[in-house]
């Protein structure tokens, strides 16, 4: 079963970073597991737990954010913002019952194309582990959405 | 204001699990600045709450909506409409929000989904700190502005016990000792010789010794007369 299972997963990735790693992954003909889709944002400190949330709630497998080196935001401590709000999105996410694992953050730079594609194929191992998210299930049974 | 702590996602879904239509009403007063229950955590709390119960198989709807004041009248009764199409309320205000949901929709279950805490202020960005109990009686005016009651862990009312040192309680490293607080405002101020003055017990008949207080003002009252 585990072995067919191709989870979903949605990385929300920096404009100034991990955005030009993943664009530089692709021109370095690197390859990444397909089940990554990206959502670019201005910087991670855009990041609010419902986004989160919802990327769960809406059949998300496994999500993760990606942001600039520590120290390096392009604003100051948006990343720093992110990591804080992907914690506690982790302890929602092992309240509701989903669990933590399936969520995490990840610093990199632009240059990082490498980088990129190793964090995609370690989320991809790791959420590959783990059961299909069972709000997924349900709305595939159900032939649809929320 | 009042400051409050949102509960445990199992808790608040424990309370509202046999309801299959909620509405999760915010209060866009003191819980929207201690971030405990405005409109952004009611969106997080009922995203939570939809995950947590689809996954035991059930099909709940959530309505989200937040209102600007939930202990008073003219903001509970725009919700009205909202609350006849549902089987019961989560109200993500203080216990005195939830008490009004309550006595205005009286065929209705209402259910908290935050601990009320206590009267504070934010004293840095995510930290909250109890500076007022409300005992009824304010004394702050001898006391330096500081007050023992809320602030000395023992509500002392002359001076600091054996447990102050260097300046913290001894309840707790991270907590200063109201009284060492309450010495070096005076001291700054040129008034110590307040503190030279024995304060008796404190009359705790203005605190809730004798139930629920209620305050009237007759100026201000127009008692109902239809």
């Amino acid at each position: 079963m585990s072995e067919q299972f191709e989870p979903e997963i949605v990385a929300f990735c920096c404009h100034y970073c991990a955005y030009g790693a993943a664009d530089l992954a692709g021109s370095m003909r690197l390859n990444y597991p397909a089940n990554v889709k990206i959502i670019k944002l201005p910087c991670t400190g855009k990041v609010d737990i419902i986004y989160l949330l919802k990327a769960f709630e809406d059949g998300a497998d496994g999500v993760f954010v990606v942001g600039c080196l520590e120290g390096n935001c392009h604003f100051t401590d948006g990343n720093i913002k992110a990591k804080r709000r992907v914690a506690r999105a982790k302890k929602l996410l092992d309240e509701i019952g989903l669990g933590g694992e399936r969520l995490d953050m990840f610093n990199m730079s632009a240059s990082m194309g490498p980088k990129f594609a190793e964090v995609a194929r370690e989320m991809t191992e790791r959420i590959k582990g783990l059961c299909p998210n069972p709000l997924r299930e349900k709305m595939k049974n159900e032939g649809g959405g929320r | 204001m009042i400051v409050a702590e949102q509960k445990p996602i199992q808790e608040i879904k424990a309370m509202i699990a046999d309801h299959q239509k909620v509405l999760v009403v915010g209060c866009a007063t003191c819980v929207t600045v201690c971030m405990a229950g405005g409109e952004k955590e009611v969106g997080i709390i009922a995203s939570c709450l939809r995950m947590a119960l689809r996954i035991d198989g059930k099909e709940p709807q959530m309505i989200e909506d937040c209102i600007q004041r939930q202990c008073e009248w003219e903001f509970v009764d725009t919700l009205k409409d909202k609350v006849d199409g549902v089987d019961a309320v989560l109200s993500s205000a203080c216990g005195v929000g939830v008490q009004a949901l309550a006595e205005r929709f009286p065929n209705k279950p209402v259910y908290p989904a935050l601990n009320t805490s206590f009267m504070g202020m934010p004293k840095e960005h995510g930290l909250w700190v109890e500076n007022c109990r409300g005992c009824g009686n304010c004394g702050l005016g001898r006391f330096g502005g500081i007050c023992p009651i809320a602030r000395c862990s023992k509500g002392l009312l002359n001076g600091p016990c054996g447990g102050s040192q260097n300046g913290k309680c001894e309840v707790s490293k991270e907590m200063d000792c109201g009284w060492q607080l309450i010495y070096e405002r005076l001291k700054r101020l040129d008034q110590l010789e307040k503190l030279e003055e024995i304060l008796p017990p404190k009359d705790w008949s203005t605190d809730r010794d004798k139930g629920q207080r209620r305050m009237y003002r007759g100026d201000v009252y127009y008692e109902q007369t239809v």
